[in-house]
């Protein structure tokens, strides 16, 4: 007993901080991507409302959009602090790489920091704004919002896509950079198709999880104008959003399969180079193949190049270290992203068709049912998507170039900061949705609807306002 | 002056808005923190929360940037602070989350119970955030963080007298401009008495950070001799300005005048920010790695010139617009804005 004492400072000395600081950052990032999509697409359906409501003197419409607007500041706060934690861990947790190519990409977050600040800004005046600013005024003082919403977007994501496809640098021989060249990294190789695909992600989320909450309203009967409004605007977004995913996220998988092939074979379990390769839907990732799923046999050299004949990258042309963990995870993820995205467009097109048939939502309580699980399937589905687009670069954190192992901090206990994390994070994400619920039952208090006016004489200045 | 020493410059700009805004909205915690629940303190925590309440995720923005810069042009230098000073800085990234999700909970909080847990968290992170925040700056000026991962001392960098009176001081600096900026909050919001309270306040924070300033100074002669050395050096000048400032707002104070504070307090901080400065001038981090050593290439700090040039003609007018906005008392929240505005004496009869 005592020996297992004696050498427990050493073997905790000895295990490395990477696992730790791997599960950190997944978990972390994780939690915060499901905000940071609030932030960027939820002010834009805000807006939508209250463009809605002063256009056609709504006074529901305006009411939902000043109610989302004490949504979104809930929301933007809870992702500010979380986003801060990143910007930390980055330093906390992987210092090796900051050092070595923080001068490259960092850049990207330094523009998002304008972005950054553009939106803290101007959703603290809109927020504020109500009652006391007229109308329109107060509206536009919401788009840059919106505006520095997808601004700040690009720039995150763009620093992921760099770290996918790392260019615009060149190395000395001590592995150290020689020289950046930064147009190269603001528009590297993977923007074009990892960019719009997270963008998107935001609207589906927003918009699914704004829905689902009005939806799961009318499934109690609460089939008011206010709910049917609060149900049909962020639904028409995600809707009109989700066949351009698909587009979109189809042109990424291409582009993986050229451009990250071993992340491309082990989102499809495919061990060896070849053509003619079988899709599978689901299965087990064995050394021998895929075990069970659905095999379309053909149909994944068909997606990779639009014929069976296309020959597709094995994960055996890279020796085993070299490869994504987690297999049949990835595996999984991809298949049930790519599935959730096909349902919301059945989704989308039933909605389309009541609309066009009847002008109206389709009157089954199993379409609302559909809409009300939509919001959770959203962020499974972007969670899924990160999961393949994070693990798949695997083992490397800048793909092919330097590995996750030789990023990670030299600092001890990085295991009492991931606890702690993990405590903490539970917390803040119970407490969020309490007092989002504490928000919605106050709402609904008898009363409180109907004295609310949106824009309007309110309540007397502060004195010191007439004394000036 | 190198682009490298430009950004440096950036770097300090940063910081030193951080320090004047950020400070003043951590100080307004340790304020909720010592209100105590009485009806006079419960006014005083109405008037922090609707005088912080547009503006501090803004403030708060001036953090991510010193980040940014950091990495983007001194990459070697983050990675040597932020693995060496793991711990404090940990300690710093936990504050950050409690204060604001406290913050941005508290006023939705129904039951009363949980409306005091969440104000709590806001008040102690408020106090224990820029405590740590303060123990990283006096490690790096006590020349305690060497180049490398985490290739300092993960605990005695940061434990020792200069780190901890640092970490003091950021605490009452806080505080004392928070209390000079709640002087004017109460003036604007029409309650005579909470301006006596805060004037009072401002007081007596102005004694405790000039009495820690002057043995931060005599640590440091001890701990940080390069930061001392600089500072009754070439950093003299600024060091004399921000005791003139300080000692203004004394008398000021003491006379129980309230206009002008507000600049003179700001002067007191933002001297002794650059005085520091120009003191730890040419090192990042003194002794082991300087300026120019530390630079990331001419291609990258050029492109952070241009962003942060970028950002003064786009976001400085906007800030500049908050701020106006809220100092003429345009923003308000809708239902919550009775409960918000602090109520007077007057009203409350």
């Amino acid at each position: 007993m005592s020996s297992l004492f004696d050498q427990l400072p050493t073997l905790l000395a000895a295990s490395s901080e990477l696992a730790p600081a791997r599960s950190q950052m997944a978990f972390t990032l994780g939690f915060h991507i499901i905000l940071a999509s609030m932030g960027v697409a939820f002010p834009a359906i805000m807006l939508i409302a209250n463009y809605i409501g002063l256009r056609r003197k709504d006074p529901d419409a305006l009411r939902l959009a000043e109610r989302w607007s004490k949504v979104a500041a809930v929301l933007f706060a809870v992702g500010a602090v979380t986003g801060t934690v990143l910007s930390f861990e980055f330093g906390l947790l992987w210092p090796e790489f900051m050092a070595r190519f923080g001068d490259v990409f960092g850049i990207l977050f330094a523009i998002e920091g304008i972005f950054f600040f553009t939106e803290a800004i101007f959703i603290a005046i809109y927020i504020y704004g109500w009652k006391r600013l007229p109308g329109w005024a107060h509206f536009w003082t919401g788009v840059p919002v919106v505006i520095a919403g997808i601004g700040g977007a690009y720039s995150v994501v763009a620093a992921n896509s760099w770290m996918n496809q790392p260019g615009g640098f060149e190395l000395a021989a001590d592995g150290s950079v020689k020289s950046v060249d930064l147009w190269k990294v603001i528009f590297n190789g993977a923007v074009p198709y990892e960019v719009p695909h997270m963008i998107l992600a935001a609207y589906l989320v927003a918009g699914f999880l704004v829905a689902s909450v009005y939806a799961v309203g009318m499934l109690r009967g609460r089939r008011d104008r206010h709910h049917r409004l609060g149900l049909l605007i962020p639904l028409t977004v995600a809707c009109v959003a989700a066949p351009i995913q698909f587009v979109v996220g189809d042109t990424a998988a291409r582009a993986i399969a050229d451009d990250q092939p071993v992340k491309f074979a082990a989102m499809e379990c495919v061990r060896q180079t070849d053509t003619h390769v079988t899709e599978y839907i689901y299965g087990v990732c064995t050394d021998d193949g895929v075990k069970g799923g659905i095999g379309i046999p053909g149909f994944d050299s068909f997606l990779v190049g639009f014929s069976t004949d296309t020959e597709v990258t094995g994960l055996d042309t890279v020796p085993a270290s070299d490869r994504p963990p987690y297999n049949t995870m990835l595996h999984w993820c991809f298949d049930t992203m790519v599935g959730i995205c096909t349902a919301m467009i059945a989704l989308g097109l039933w909605l389309a068709w009541a609309w066009w048939r009847r002008r109206d939502i389709p009157g089954t309580p199993w379409f609302l049912r559909a809409v009300a699980v939509s919001g959770v399937a959203a962020i499974v589905a972007l969670e899924c998507g990160w999961i393949v687009t994070e693990v798949g670069r695997q083992p490397w954190v800048v793909n092919g170039v330097m590995r996750t192992e030789d990023a990670v901090t030299g600092a001890s206990g990085v295991w009492v900061n991931f606890a702690a994390a993990l405590a903490i994070y539970a917390v803040l994400g119970t407490a969020t949705l309490l007092v989002l619920r504490t928000m919605s039952r106050r709402w609904r208090e008898p009363g409180d609807a109907e004295v609310e006016v949106p824009y309007g004489p309110s309540e007397p200045e502060p004195p010191g306002v007439e004394a000036k | 002056m190198s682009t490298a020493d430009a950004v440096a410059g950036v770097l300090w700009i940063g910081a030193t808005l951080y320090a004047v805004f950020g400070g003043a909205d951590f100080g307004a915690g340790l304020w909720t923190l010592l209100a105590g629940t009485s009806e006079r303190g419960r006014r005083a925590r109405r008037l922090v929360d609707w005088a912080i309440g547009p503006v501090w995720e803004a403030n708060h923005v001036w953090l991510i940037f010193v980040l940014v810069v950091l990495w983007t042009s001194f990459p070697d230098a983050f990675a040597s602070v932020m693995s060496t000073l793991f711990i404090p800085l940990s300690l710093a990234a936990l504050g950050i989350v409690l204060r604001g999700s406290g913050f941005a909970f508290h006023e939705q909080a129904r039951r009363l119970r949980y409306r005091r847990f969440a104000e709590l968290i806001f008040d102690v992170s408020s106090l224990l955030t820029p405590f740590f925040m303060g123990t990283v700056v006096g490690a790096i000026a006590s020349g305690q963080v060497p180049v490398g991962n985490a290739a300092g001392d993960p605990v005695s960098s940061w434990t020792g007298p200069a780190p901890i009176l640092t970490g003091a001081l950021f605490v009452a600096t806080g505080a004392y401009l928070s209390a000079v900026f709640l002087v004017s909050d109460a003036r604007r919001a029409g309650d005579e008495d909470l301006e006596r309270y805060f004037g009072r306040r401002a007081l007596a924070a102005a004694v405790a950070a000039g009495a820690l300033a002057v043995a931060g100074l005599l640590v440091y002669r001890a701990d940080a001799r390069y930061i001392y050395d600089g500072l009754v050096g070439d950093a003299l000048p600024l060091v004399i300005v921000s005791a003139l400032c300080g000692a203004g707002v004394l008398a000021m104070l003491w006379r129980g005048g309230r206009r002008g504070t507000r600049p003179l307090a700001v002067g007191a901080v933002v001297a002794v920010i650059w005085g520091w400065g120009v003191a730890q001038h040419p090192y990042l981090l003194p002794k082991s790695l300087t300026i120019s050593q530390g630079a990331a290439g001419d291609a990258t700090l050029d492109a952070t010139l241009i962003v942060f040039g970028i950002a003064v003609v786009t976001v400085l007018p906007s800030l500049g617009f908050l701020y106006t906005l809220t100092q003429r008392s345009v923003l308000g929240e809708g239902e919550g804005d009775s409960a918000r505005r602090p109520l007077t004496r007057a009203e409350q009869k």
